[in-house]
C-alpha cells in the first residue's frame, strides 16, 4: 500500500521528528521504496507459526525487590541539560 | 622493539611475563600509533592519561607476581560500550557530551582482568549502518591502501580499522546485524559475535535489544578467544544474559576436525555472487576437507526473507529504545515553546540521517493498524529463519559461507548514497545468525585481485562457540592470511 505525505508527516510526528516542508516529497518516495522493499514478506507463508520475540527460551529471573544501588541522585542527575534541586527540569506544562 | 604493536595478544602476553618489554612501553608504542595514525580516524576519543596509570598498575602486578589475564594489554573500546568518566557517544551529536556514571559490564570485566583502555572507537552512529559513514565524527578509512579511501565497514568500523593498522591489541565490536562480522572482513582481522546471551548488555547503548551482542575484534582465531574469556558470562544486570558456564574457548583450538560436518548452504551462492568470494569460499571449504572434516550440502530455505525481517524487527525496536533521547535526561536539548517541541527539537538536531530513518520506520512498522502486517509477519520469518537453522544443524555441526558478498567499497559510494536498500543489501550473509541467535565469526582467508581482504563466516550451534574456534583455526592456520605490517 502507498504512503502519502499526511502519513509521512504523522509517523514523523509520532517519532518526535521534524521533517521540513521541502524534504516531505523525497521522505515519502523513500519511505514507500523501503515498505514495498519489506512487503515482499507477504509472499511467505506463515500460517500457524508463532512469531518469536526473543531467542532462548529463558525466564525472567526474579529477585527480591530491595534496594540494590541507591542515594546516587547526584550520578543520575549528572548528564542531565537542565537539573535543579535534585529535580529533571521540564519546559512548563501548566499553565 | 620498533614492532611490539604488530604482535598478537597472545604474544605480547608471552613477551611481558618475560620482561621483553614493560606494559608501560607497550602503551606508549600504542600512543605513538594512535598519534601517527589520526588520519584513518578510527578514535574519537584518545586516553593515553588513563592507559598510562593502568598500564603503571600491571607493571605492578607483573613484578609482584599477581598479573590477571589480560594485564597490561592495550585495548580500543567501540563507542557504544559506557565506560565511566570517559566520554561515550554512540557517535551520535545526540551524546557528544555524555560522561557515564558507571562501566559497561563488558569493558569492566575486561579491565577487571588487567586489560588497559587506550580510547573510544568510531562507529555508525547508534551502530546503525555498514560503513561507518554514520558516525557524526565522519567516516573510518580502511587501512587496506588508505589513498583510496574506501569505508573500513560497519558499524564497528573503527573497531575493525584499528585493531587491522595495530593501533590497539583488540578491540571491543557490537553486532546486531553483521557489526563485528563484515568490518572485520574488510579490514582483514577476525571477528566472533557469541550466541546472544554469551556477553551482558548492560551498559551498551542499546540499538536493537533482542538482535544486539558484544564481541572480540583481534588480530587473530586464538586473540578472540582470550578475550571472551573475559567478556562472557551471566550478569544479574541484564536479563537477557544466559546462566550457563563459560567454557575456556582457547582450549578449543588445535583439535582435529576430522569427521565433523560443514555446511554449505546453497541460498549463500546466488546468481552473481562475486567470483572471486566464490572462489575463497570454495577453498575454504577444500581445506576443511582435507584436514578431514566432511561437507554436507544443507539448506536455509527462508535466507531470502531475512534481511526484509531484519529491516522491520531491527527498526521497530531501534525506535522504541531510542525514545529514551528526549533532551531531558541526559544528551542533547533544544528548547521549544512547549514539552513536546523540546523533545521534537532536540531529537531533530541530535539525531544523523540514518538513525531518524530508523526510528520512522520502525514508529510506522509498530503503528496502529500496521503491527500485525509487518512486525508480527517479521516475526514469524524469524521464526522460521530460526527453524531453518535448526533443521540444517541436524545435519552439520557448524556452517560455512563468505562473510559479505562484496569487499570493501569507496567513502561515499553513489548507489549507497541514493538508496540505503542497496546499502542495507550488504547485510545479506550476516543478518540471519543475528534473528536466529546464533554465534558467528568472520576470519580473513585472502584478497581480492585489488589488493583488498575478504573474509569466510563460520556459524555455530547455539551456544556452541568450541566448534566455532576449533574450525576457523584450522582455516588459519592453513589459509595463512597476511595481516598488515
Amino acid at each position: 500500500m502507498a504512503i502519502d505525505t499526511q502519513t509521512v508527516i504523522k509517523i514523523a510526528s509520532l517519532s518526535r521528528l521534524k521533517i521540513d516542508e521541502d524534504k516531505v516529497e523525497a521522505t515519502k518516495d523513500e519511505f514507500n521504496k523501503i515498505i514495498n522493499w519489506v512487503e515482499q514478506l507477504s509472499e511467505v507463508d506463515t500460517d500457524g507459526v508463532e512469531p518469536m520475540f526473543a531467542v532462548n527460551d529463558t525466564q525472567l529471573a526474579c529477585r527480591e525487590d530491595m534496594v540494590v544501588e541507591g542515594n546516587q541522585a547526584d550520578k543520575i542527575l549528572k548528564n542531565a541539560p537542565i537539573a535543579e534541586y535534585d529535580y529533571f527540569v521540564v519546559p512548563k506544562v501548566v499553565e | 622493539m620498533a614492532d611490539i604493536t604488530k604482535l598478537t595478544i597472545a604474544q605480547t602476553l608471552d613477551c611481558l611475563k618475560n620482561k621483553e618489554f614493560t606494559s608501560t612501553e607497550l602503551t606508549q608504542a600504542y600512543i605513538k600509533s594512535m598519534e601517527d595514525n589520526r588520519d584513518l580516524n578510527a578514535y574519537v576519543l584518545e586516553t593515553p592519561e588513563t592507559a598510562l596509570q593502568q598500564a603503571k598498575i600491571s607493571d605492578e602486578k607483573y613484578a609482584n607476581g599477581t598479573n590477571r589475564t589480560l594485564e597490561g594489554i592495550p585495548l580500543g573500546i567501540k563507542d557504544l560500550f559506557c565506560t565511566k568518566d570517559i566520554r561515550t557517544t554512540a557517535c551520535s551529536h545526540m551524546l557528544d557530551s555524555f560522561i557515564p556514571q558507571y562501566e559497561s559490564t563488558v569493558t569492566s570485566k575486561l579491565f577487571n582482568d588487567g586489560a588497559v583502555c587506550l580510547g573510544k572507537l568510531n562507529m555508525d552512529e547508534f551502530a546503525m549502518g555498514g560503513s561507518n559513514e554514520n558516525s557524526y565524527f565522519g567516516p573510518v578509512i580502511n587501512p587496506w591502501h588508505k589513498e583510496r579511501k574506501l569505508v573500513a565497514g560497519g558499524s564497528s568500523g573503527g573497531s575493525a580499522a584499528a585493531v587491522s593498522a595495530n593501533i590497539c591489541a583488540a578491540a571491543t565490536g557490537t553486532d546486531t546485524g553483521g557489526s563485528i562480522r563484515q568490518p572485520a572482513a574488510f579490514c582483514g582481522v577476525t571477528g566472533i559475535k557469541p550466541t546472544y546471551g554469551r556477553c551482558s548488555r548492560y551498559g551498551i547503548m542499546a540499538f536493537a535489544s533482542s538482535l544486539d551482542q558484544a564481541g572480540p575484534i583481534a588480530k587473530d582465531v586464538r586473540d578472540c578467544a582470550i578475550l571472551l574469556n573475559s567478556m562472557a558470562g551471566y550478569d544479574t544486570k541484564d536479563s537477557t544474559s544466559v546462566n550457563i558456564p563459560v567454557p575456556d574457548f582457547e582450549k578449543a583450538l588445535g583439535s582435529s576436525v576430522k569427521g565433523l560436518k560443514i555446511g554449505i548452504p546453497a541460498e549463500y551462492r546466488p546468481q552473481g555472487l562475486n567470483d572471486e568470494i566464490a572462489s575463497y569460499w570454495d577453498k575454504g571449504i577444500e581445506i576443511l576437507k582435507q584436514a578431514g572434516a566432511e561437507i554436507v550440502n544443507i539448506s536455509l530455505p527462508h535466507t531470502k526473507y531475512a534481511l526484509a525481517a531484519y529491516y522491520i524487527i531491527a527498526p521497530a525496536e531501534a525506535s522504541s529504545n531510542l525514545s529514551r533521547y528526549d533532551g531531558l535526561r541526559y544528551g542533547l536539548r533544544v528548547n521549544g515553546n512547549s514539552i513536546d517541541d523540546m523533545y521534537t527539537n532536540s531529537r531533530s538536531a541530535g539525531f544523523g540521517k540514518e538513525v531518524k530513518r530508523r526510528i520512522m520506520v520502525g514508529t510506522y512498522v509498530l503503528s496502529a493498524g500496521y503491527y500485525d502486517a509487518y512486525y508480527i509477519k517479521a516475526q514469524k520469518v524469524r521464526r522460521l529463519i530460526k527453524n531453518d537453522f535448526n533443521n540444517a544443524f541436524e545435519k552439520c555441526d557448524v556452517i560455512l559461507t563468505p562473510t559479505s558478498p562484496v569487499t570493501a567499497f569507496p567513502i561515499g559510494d553513489k548507489s549507497m548514497q541514493e538508496n540505503p536498500i542497496n546499502m542495507w543489501l550488504n547485510d545479506i550473509f550476516t543478518v540471519s545468525v543475528n534473528l536466529a541467535g546464533l554465534p558467528g565469526m568472520s576470519l580473513p582467508v585472502g584478497l581480492s585481485k585489488d589488493g583488498l581482504p575478504l573474509g569466510l563466516q563460520l556459524i555455530g550451534k547455539s551456544f556452541d562457540e568450541e566448534t566455532i574456534f576449533k574450525t576457523a583455526y584450522v582455516l588459519e592456520q592453513e589459509a595463512k592470511f597476511e595481516r598488515l605490517k
